[in-house]
C-alpha cells in the first residue's frame, strides 16, 4: 500500500516536471535548471536528480549546460497533462464558476487524477474549448486520430475506444515561429470556422507554412497554396500540424 | 503563353448605351470569382460603371449591375460578390449561388486570380459542377509574371474543358477577348466535362446520384451538383430535397454514413479535399515555376508587418491621411474662399426690411460657398489619398498589425477598413461593414463609425476650433475623439453579447496602385457626396436664413436651454445649431453665419465654447443620411438607440469638457 502510494508520487512528480519543461520552453528550445526549480519551487539539486531519471526515461534530453529539451514521448506527455490541466480550468471556471484566481491550484490537484475518457468528455462537454480561461494559453489537441471535432462528436464513448490514438504529436500553429513548416493534421473547433479553413484551402494534410507573426498577440500569417492568409489567435490557436522531427532537430 | 493584348474593337461598340441595337442578341453574363481578384476593375471597364475598388476583400457586398454594347450586342453585366466557395455561410455565396443556379445567366464569367491559381480553381472546379457555360479570365497575368509563374493557357483550359483568357485588367488588357469568348459560349452552349473526382468519392456521387434521378424529383439545380451538396450535409439544399421526399434523405443518410466510416473522414471534409487535389494537379500540369529574386513588393510588406516599422506604417497610415486632410483642406479652403469673394460677397446683415427673394439668393449663394470651400477641399484630397492606400494593398497590411487592438473592441482587424472609410463619409462606410462576418461585429463596427470624425465634422472641427481657438487644440480633440471610440467601442462590445469571431484574411499582394483608378474612385465618391450634400447645402442654407430673419428660431433655443445654457455653457442660440446640425453637421457652422452675421465666430463664442461646441457636433447624432443608412441595415430600433447612445455620450463628455476647461482657463 505504502509502496503503491509512493509510486503514484513520483509519477505525479514527474508529470509536473514535464508540464514545466512545457510551459517554459519557448518554441522547443532547452530550458535550465533554475527556472524549473523557481517554478515548482524546490531545490536546484532536487531538479537535477529529477531531470537525470527523466532522462534515464527517455522522457528529456538533459544536458547540464544547455538544460532540458523534451523528446517526442516526453512531449506527448506534457502535452497530456497540460491538456488535461487546461481543461480542467475551463470547466472549473466556466461551469463551476470558480474564480479564476484559485482554477490553477485546483486543476493541478486534479489533472493527475483524471483518465483519458473523462478527459474527452470534458472536452466534449466543454465543446472543444481553445485557450484556458486564466492565462489564454492554447489547450493541447487531443491525442485521438481526428482531423477535425466533427468526426469526434459522431462517435459514442464505444466508438471512440476503438478509433485507437494519434502516434503524431501535434502542435498548434499559434506556438511556432515564424519560418516553420509542417502538414495540417487537426482543425479544432465549430463548423462554420472548420468549412471556411477548407474553403481557403487549410485541409488535411495540406502543407502550411508561418510567414510571420505580428507582435502582441496579433495574428499569424500563414502560407498555403501558393496564396497568403492571415489567421487571428483565436484560429491560430486551433490549427494543428504534425511536428517534423528533422527540421526540429536541425 | 504570350499574353494576349485585346484587340481593338470598334470604339462606338465599347461605349455603354441604352439604345437598343436592331440585329444582335442580348446576353446576360455574370462575373463571379474569390474576393479581390478583380472583378470590379473588369465590371468598370466593361460598363462604365463606378463600383468601388480597393485592394481588400470584399467591396461588392450586393450584386452590381450594368450594360454594355459589343459588336451588335447587347449585353448586360451582372457583377456578384467576391466569395470562396458555394456552402452557405453567408449572405454573399447564398446570393452568387442562387443567382447562378436559379437565373441561369447565358454564361459565367470566373475571374480568377492568376498568382494563386490554385486556391482560386477551388472555386472554379464549384462552378463546373454546377454545369454552367464558362470562361475562365486570369486576372493579374502581369502579377503572376512577376512571381515566375508561366502558366500553359492551352493545357489549362484544355484539362477544365473551359476556354481560358489571359487579362490585366487593370491595364484593359484581355477584358472584350473574355467577353468575346462569352459570347461565343452563350452561343454555343458548349457541355461542361465533366470533371471527376477520386473513384471512391464517385462511387458515392454516382450512387446518391441515381437515387435522385431516380425520384424525380424537378430541381433546378443540376444533380450532380445537388448530390455534392447533399453529401457536404448543406443546410439549405438537404431542406430544399427533404420538402419534397424524406426517403432520398434517409438513402443519403446511409451511403454517406457508411462511407464516412470508411474513410473516417467526415463527407464535407473529403469533398474540399478532393477539390483541392484536382485543383492542385491541374496547376502541377499547366503552371511552371521560376525562380525569382525577393521583389521590391516583398521587402515594403516586410516592412509594412515589421514588429516595429509596422505599427509606424499603421500610425503613419491613419495619422498621415487625417493630417494630409487637414491641412491640404485647410489651404485649398482658404484659396477657395478668396477667389470666391471676389466674385460675391455674402451679406451678413440682413434685416426683414429686403426683399423675401434677396435672403433667399443670400442664403442659396452661402450654401454654394459653403459647399465649395468646405467640402470639396476637404473630401478630395482624403478620398484621393485613400483610394491610393487602398489599392496598393496597404489597409490590409494595417488591419493586420491592428488585429489585437481591435479585439479590444470586440472586432478583428478587418473592422479598421470600414472605420477608416468612415473618416470620409459614414454612409459608404457604413455600407461597407458587411464585410465582417456576423451581424454582432456588423453592428459594433457601423456603432465605431458613427463616432468617426467624417469629413463634415472634420469641417466642422476646423471651421470653429482650428481657426478660430488654435489648430493644436483641434489635433487634441482628434486624440480625443479617437478614445472615445476606443471607450464606446468597449462599453458596446459588453452591452451586445456574443463572441467575437477570429481574423481570417487574404493578404493580397502588394501592387503600384493606379492613378487612373484612384482618380476615378475618387470622382465616384465625391459625385455621391455632391449630388446628396450641396442640394441639402444650398436649400438649407436658405432655409435658414429665412428662418432667423423672422425670427422663428427663439423658441427652439429656448426649449432646448437647460441642456445647451445651463448643462454645456453654450450660448442659447447653440439648440438652434445643434438641430440643424442633424441634418448635416457643417450646417452647424452655417448656421453660427447666419445667426452672427459675420464669419468670425469669436463674436458669439468663447474659446471654450467653441471647443465644447465642436465636441458635442462631432458626437452628438450621426447626421440624417448615416441615420438612415443604419436604419435600413440594422433597423430603425437599433438606429434610434445608436443615435441615443451617441447623444448620451455627447451630452456627457461635451458637459464635463465645459468643467473642466473651465477650471483651467
Amino acid at each position: 500500500m505504502y509502496l503503491k502510494k509512493l509510486v503514484l508520487a513520483v509519477q505525479k512528480s514527474a508529470q509536473d516536471y514535464l508540464k514545466t519543461v512545457y510551459n517554459l520552453s519557448k518554441n522547443g528550445e532547452a530550458v535550465n535548471n533554475t527556472d524549473i526549480a523557481q517554478k515548482l519551487n524546490v531545490t536546484p539539486a532536487s531538479v537535477t536528480e529529477m531531470l537525470k531519471k527523466l532522462a534515464d526515461e527517455k522522457y528529456i534530453k538533459y544536458s547540464p549546460y544547455h538544460g532540458s529539451t523534451l523528446t517526442e514521448k516526453g512531449l506527448k506527455e506534457a502535452q497530456k497533462i497540460t491538456r488535461k490541466h487546461r481543461l480542467l480550468e475551463s470547466f472549473l471556471s466556466n461551469v463551476l464558476r470558480i474564480g479564476n484566481d484559485k482554477v490553477h491550484q485546483e486543476a493541478c490537484q486534479m489533472e493527475h487524477a483524471l483518465s483519458d475518457e473523462a478527459e474527452e468528455s470534458l472536452c466534449r462537454l466543454l465543446k472543444h474549448p481553445d485557450t484556458c480561461p486564466d492565462d489564454g494559453k492554447t489547450i493541447p489537441a487531443c491525442d485521438l486520430p481526428f482531423s477535425n471535432c466533427e468526426e469526434c462528436i459522431q462517435l459514442h464513448q464505444k466508438g471512440l475506444e476503438q478509433v485507437g490514438k494519434r502516434d503524431k504529436n501535434l502542435i498548434s500553429i499559434r506556438e511556432l515561429k515564424s519560418g516553420s513548416s509542417g502538414n495540417i493534421s487537426f482543425i479544432r473547433g465549430e463548423h462554420k470556422v472548420l468549412q471556411r479553413l477548407l474553403d481557403m484551402g487549410l485541409t488535411p494534410g495540406t502543407k502550411i507554412q508561418i510567414i510571420k507573426i505580428a507582435p502582441i498577440d496579433g495574428p499569424v500569417e500563414v502560407a498555403v497554396r501558393g496564396s497568403k492568409i492571415a489567421l487571428g489567435q483565436d484560429i491560430a490557436c486551433n490549427v494543428f500540424i504534425e511536428i517534423d522531427d528533422k527540421k526540429k532537430q536541425g | 503563353m504570350a499574353q494576349q493584348n485585346s484587340t481593338a474593337v470598334n470604339p462606338k461598340d465599347k461605349t455603354v448605351t441604352g439604345n437598343t441595337i436592331e440585329k444582335g442578341k442580348q446576353f446576360t453574363f455574370a462575373l463571379a470569382g474569390n474576393a479581390n481578384v478583380g472583378k470590379s476593375v473588369i465590371f468598370n471597364q466593361l460598363t462604365g460603371s463606378n463600383q468601388i475598388i480597393g485592394n481588400w476583400p470584399g467591396k461588392t457586398v450586393d450584386r452590381a449591375e450594368g450594360t454594355l454594347s459589343f459588336e451588335g450586342n447587347e449585353i448586360k453585366i451582372i457583377d456578384l460578390p467576391g466569395i470562396y466557395s458555394f456552402s452557405t455561410f453567408s449572405m454573399e455565396e447564398i446570393v452568387s449561388r442562387d443567382y447562378i443556379a436559379l437565373e441561369k445567366p447565358d454564361a459565367v464569367i470566373n475571374v480568377v486570380d492568376a498568382s494563386v491559381l490554385e486556391r482560386n480553381l477551388f472555386f472554379t472546379l464549384q462552378l463546373l459542377e454546377m454545369n454552367v457555360p464558362l470562361v475562365l479570365v486570369l486576372n493579374q497575368i502581369d502579377v503572376a509574371k512577376s512571381k515566375g509563374m508561366l502558366i500553359d493557357k492551352n493545357k489549362l483550359s484544355a484539362l477544365l474543358g473551359v476556354t481560358v483568357v489571359f487579362a490585366t485588367a487593370t491595364r484593359g488588357e484581355g477584358i472584350y477577348d473574355a467577353i468575346r469568348e462569352a459570347v461565343k459560349v452563350a452561343n454555343n452552349k458548349p457541355k461542361c466535362k465533366q470533371l471527376k473526382y477520386h473513384k471512391d468519392l464517385e462511387e458515392q456521387i454516382e450512387k446518391v446520384q441515381h437515387i435522385i434521378e431516380k425520384e424525380n424529383l424537378n430541381l433546378e439545380y443540376p444533380s450532380r451538383w445537388v448530390t455534392i451538396k447533399l453529401l457536404e450535409g448543406d443546410i439549405e439544399i438537404t431542406k430544399l430535397v427533404a420538402e419534397k421526399t424524406k426517403t432520398v434523405i434517409a438513402q443519403l443518410k446511409l451511403v454517406s454514413t457508411e462511407y464516412e466510416k470508411s474513410k473516417q473522414e467526415k463527407c464535407f471534409s473529403i469533398i474540399a479535399s478532393e477539390r483541392y487535389a484536382l485543383a492542385s494537379s491541374t496547376v502541377a500540369a499547366s503552371l511552371q515555376q521560376e525562380e525569382i529574386s525577393r521583389s521590391i513588393t516583398d521587402k515594403i510588406d516586410w516592412f509594412a508587418t515589421h514588429r516595429v516599422y509596422g505599427y509606424i506604417t499603421a500610425a503613419a497610415v491613419i495619422g498621415g491621411l487625417l493630417l494630409w486632410t487637414f491641412f491640404i483642406g485647410n489651404t485649398l479652403s482658404g484659396l477657395i474662399s478668396e477667389g470666391l469673394s471676389t466674385i460675391y460677397s455674402v451679406a451678413p446683415e440682413l434685416s426683414t426690411s429686403a426683399s423675401i427673394l434677396g435672403i433667399i439668393f443670400n442664403g442659396f449663394w452661402g450654401g454654394i460657398d459653403a459647399g465649395l470651400t468646405l467640402i470639396i477641399p476637404f473630401v478630395i484630397p482624403f478620398y484621393l489619398l485613400l483610394a491610393l492606400i487602398e489599392d496598393s494593398g496597404l489597409l490590409t497590411r494595417v488591419a493586420f498589425m491592428m488585429d489585437s487592438a481591435m479585439h479590444r473592441i470586440g472586432l478583428h482587424g478587418k473592422a479598421l477598413i470600414p472605420i477608416i472609410l468612415g473618416y470620409g463619409c459614414s454612409v459608404p462606410a457604413i455600407h461597407s461593414c458587411k464585410i465582417m462576418e456576423t451581424r454582432r461585429e456588423r453592428l459594433l463596427a457601423a456603432f465605431a463609425i458613427t463616432f468617426a470624425p467624417c469629413s463634415a465634422r472634420t469641417v466642422v472641427l476646423f471651421g470653429m476650433v482650428g481657426l478660430f481657438v488654435g489648430i493644436q487644440w483641434a489635433l487634441l480633440l482628434y486624440v480625443v475623439n479617437l478614445a472615445i471610440i476606443f471607450i464606446m467601442g468597449r462599453v458596446a462590445m459588453k452591452a451586445v453579447p456574443g463572441k467575437t469571431t477570429g481574423l481570417i484574411m487574404e493578404m493580397s499582394s502588394f501592387k503600384r496602385p493606379s492613378i487612373k483608378i484612384a482618380l476615378k474612385q475618387t470622382w465616384t465618391r465625391t459625385k455621391s457626396i455632391i449630388y446628396i450634400v450641396f442640394p441639402i447645402y444650398i436649400v438649407g442654407s436658405a432655409l435658414i436664413q429665412v428662418l432667423y430673419v423672422y425670427d422663428i428660431l427663439t423658441p427652439i433655443s429656448n426649449a432646448l436651454y437647460p441642456l445647451t445654457v445651463t448643462w454645456l455653457g453654450l450660448p442659447a442660440f447653440a439648440g438652434v445649431l445643434l438641430l440643424l446640425g442633424t441634418v448635416r453637421k457643417e450646417l452647424i457652422i452655417l448656421g453660427a453665419t447666419a445667426v452672427l452675421g459675420t464669419t468670425n465666430l469669436l463674436t458669439g463664442f468663447t474659446s471654450v465654447q467653441l471647443i465644447v461646441m465642436a465636441l458635442v457636433a462631432m458626437l452628438y447624432i450621426p447626421c440624417v443620411s448615416a441615420m438612415a443608412t443604419l436604419g435600413k441595415e440594422f433597423g430603425w430600433k437599433t438606429a434610434t438607440v445608436i443615435s441615443l447612445a451617441n447623444i448620451g455620450t455627447a451630452l456627457i463628455v461635451g458637459g464635463l469638457t465645459y468643467q473642466l476647461l473651465n477650471l483651467f482657463i
